[in-house]
């Protein structure tokens, strides 16, 4: 029951970004190009933000995982030793990866197949726009006091612990 | 409001469905014809740019600058330009091949996709984005990929170096440059760029808030890497930078996007402070709004020119004191003062009323411009204590040695 | 909807990165290709490369990355918060002040303790 319209299209083309980006994380044994990968991976989740209209989201997807952390990600890889030059793909913990990884998918799966989170059918057939909240909504939903104020507050707790954190991992005794 | 806002575009589909074309393709022709014209934009003033740029720089040093090629020389860079076509592309030894490849087309393509946001007139723009700020600063970020793909990929230490130190300046201008940005996000209430320049019909933001001007001005400085901020590309200490390895057309791909975002970024500070598009007559010739936003922009540029040709480059060390110690904070500060200011006057009722004209805006302009220039005296002030007692540690320092080593004698090696 | 402005900035991509590609292909077809061991060698001021290009990076470098995440993030939660601003009243001011006076410290302390100098 897919119809072929723009929208299918992008979907199955950001679908293709995300699978293809991280089958190539997973296999190359150069560290830089599971960057890379993963980039091309993050850019397809943005684009599955603009498919759900929620543009606020993808702009921060492509400023935050793009812009930031995956420059974070390759700046760790060029302070580690053998940064290009992986000599075995598997290493001796890929049981215990692979079971999460597993476990994960079999979870997700449940969660979008049953109703766990109930109702998902109450928004069948309107249209997108009309469900998604709007970058507005966000901000008050932020600074609400029967919202989002605490988890917010805290958020900026979270940041300065890291901060500090970051700062005392990177400090060198001389 | 999407019908609107390409309204010239639409009047051509109009009349190519009056002309009896199939109303589809010829919508899918206007809005081709539209993206195109919005894509060639940049890269034929790009052409012009380097002239004015070269022009500009020569005057400054007192020489005549490029004048053999057409008039005025203003065929040089079209000459440059096929000149680099027949230039050796050369990639270096043990390069990684695609993403050497790769680099300078991103580099190419992030500036130009900023365009797609910017309105030109009240009627044209290339995508009137909710989130077009957002949009702009994380088509910006993408920069820093670009630059650590090109280094990484060169196999070259100076381009890794280079590489690291301009993703080091980029990432930490972005900070202050963000935190400028929310001042006419909050004017505005909206983060469409169309919004904020209608939103400034009755008094521009630089008067509102000319220090978020100047972060936003001096971080994008930083941001496209001119001087002073120019060290990324250092000749006397890594070269060339990130670039080194490039020859050939992919190198002029990254000088051409450089020319470009300087522009694209003096285009911006022109919407988004300077009123974009607004000047007479614009709302009955929607066209105008195209010329008076030229000029603005040209305005933002001819300054741009002016910093790079007359101020010496900072260290890598005062690059980022400047950044976290001063911009940082100090960006901090504008956006609490300015939210404070702007709650009290709106409880005060001085907000502008929804005409937003001159009269109704002026109140709470003149307030937060009190704001800013406060702030700015208190840091003037405190920039010039700091001065003293340093000027004063350092006469003590030398009064100290001069007792140490009497004049005359020989200072200690 | 998405899509529709969406759009646009697609093509914009697509043109641009096509725009590119052909300048390159013609590039390369034009200019002359002859490829000699000291002409593809890492460009080291004309001295014989000493040693490996790829180096580790400076811990420094990683530093002002984590900043960049943390300032990012935070200004991330701010833009939303500015958007709604003026209907927000004064406890939407306390609530950022809040958030960013926490912040403010997290600064302070690493000015402080050093991790801002570069040398």
């Amino acid at each position: 029951m897919i119809t072929i319209n723009a929208q299918s299209i992008a979907f199955i083309l950001f679908s293709l970004f995300i699978l293809g980006g991280g089958l190539g994380v997973v296999t190359t044994r150069n560290l830089i190009h599971g960057a890379l990968y993963l980039i091309l991976s993050l850019f397809g989740v943005a684009g599955f933000f603009v498919l759900l209209s929620a543009p606020f989201l993808a702009a921060v997807q492509v400023l935050v995982y793009i812009g930031a952390i995956a420059i974070l990600i390759i700046f760790a890889v060029m302070l580690t030793r053998s940064m290009t030059s992986l000599t075995e793909a598997f290493n001796r913990q890929w049981w215990l990866a692979g079971l999460v990884g597993g476990l994960l998918f079999i979870f997700l799966a449940a969660g979008i197949i049953l109703p766990v989170w109930g109702a998902s059918s109450a928004y069948a057939g309107q249209p997108v726009s009309d469900v998604v909240a709007t970058t507005t909504d966000l901000g008050i939903a932020l600074v609400d006091g029967n919202q989002y104020v605490l988890p917010f507050e805290v958020a900026s707790l979270l940041l300065t612990a890291a901060m500090i954190g970051a700062i005392v991992i990177a400090r060198d005794d001389e | 409001m999407e019908q609107q806002c390409r309204d010239l575009i639409n009047t051509l589909a109009a009349c190519m469905v009056a002309g009896g074309t199939d109303p589809n393709l010829a919508n899918l022709l206007s809005a081709l014809l539209g993206v195109v014209l919005v894509a060639t934009l940049p890269l034929v003033t790009v052409i012009l740019l380097i002239w004015v740029e070269r022009k500009f720089a020569a005057r400054i040093q007192d020489r005549l600058g490029p004048n053999r090629v057409g008039p005025f020389g203003l065929l040089q860079s079209v000459a440059d330009a096929l000149k680099m076509l027949t230039k050796e592309d050369i990639t270096p030894a043990g390069a990684d091949r695609f993403i050497f490849n790769l680099a300078p087309i991103i580099a190419f393509a992030v500036v130009v996709l900023i365009w797609a946001v910017i309105p030109f007139t009240p009627l044209h723009v290339g995508s009137d984005l909710s989130v077009g700020i957002l949009y702009f600063v994380g088509v910006g970020s993408i920069g820093a990929v670009k630059v650590m793909v090109a280094g990484w990929s060169s196999n070259n230490k100076y381009a890794l170096l280079g590489a690291f130190r301009t993703i080091a300046q980029l990432v930490s201008y972005e900070v202050p440059m963000i935190l400028a940005l929310l001042i006419p996000v909050m004017m505005a209430g909206s983060m469409s760029m169309q919004d904020i320049t209608r939103a400034q019909g009755g008094m521009w933001y630089i008067f509102a808030s000319p220090l978020a001007f100047l972060i936003f001005f001096i971080s994008n400085l930083a941001e496209t890497g001119r001087a002073p901020f120019d060290l990324i590309e250092a000749e006397s200490e890594l070269v060339a930078g990130y670039n080194i390895e490039y020859s050939g057309f992919k190198f002029g791909m990254f000088m051409a996007g450089e020319f470009m975002h300087v522009f694209t970024v003096a285009v911006l500070t022109a919407v988004l402070f300077l009123g974009g598009w607004w000047g007479p007559g614009v709302e009955q010739i929607p066209a105008l709004g195209f010329v008076y936003l030229g000029l603005k922009t040209m305005a933002v540029y001819f300054a741009m020119l002016l910093i790079r040709n007359t101020v010496p480059r900072f260290r890598i060390d005062q690059v980022m004191n400047f950044n976290w110690k001063f911009m940082v904070p100090l960006s901090i500060v504008v956006v609490l003062v300015q939210a404070f200011l702007m709650r009290i006057t709106t409880s005060l009722g001085l907000a502008p009323n929804e005409a937003g004209d001159f009269v109704s805006n002026l109140p709470q302009t003149i307030v937060l411009l009190l704001g800013n220039l406060a702030i700015i005296a208190v840091v003037l002030n405190m920039i010039r204590n700091r001065g003293r007692q340093q000027r004063l540690a350092d006469e003590a320092a030398a009064a100290h040695s001069d007792l140490a080593h009497p004049a005359g004698a020989p200072a200690g090696d | 909807m998405a899509l529709d402005t969406f759009a646009p900035i697609t093509a914009l991509l697509v043109i641009s990165v096509l725009v590119t590609f052909i300048i390159l292909v013609i590039s390369r077809i034009f200019g002359p290709h002859r490829p000699t061991t000291r002409k593809r060698a890492p460009y080291e001021s004309g001295m014989k490369p000493i040693g490996p290009a790829v180096r580790r990076l400076p811990i420094k470098f990683y530093l002002i990355a984590v900043l960049f995440i943390l300032f990012d993030i935070e200004v991330i939660f701010f833009l939303p918060w500015a958007v709604v601003f003026r209907d927000l009243g004064i406890y939407g001011l306390i609530t950022m002040g809040v958030f960013l006076f926490i912040l403010t410290v997290g600064l302070l302390y690493e000015w402080k303790s050093g991790a801002l100098e570069w040398e």
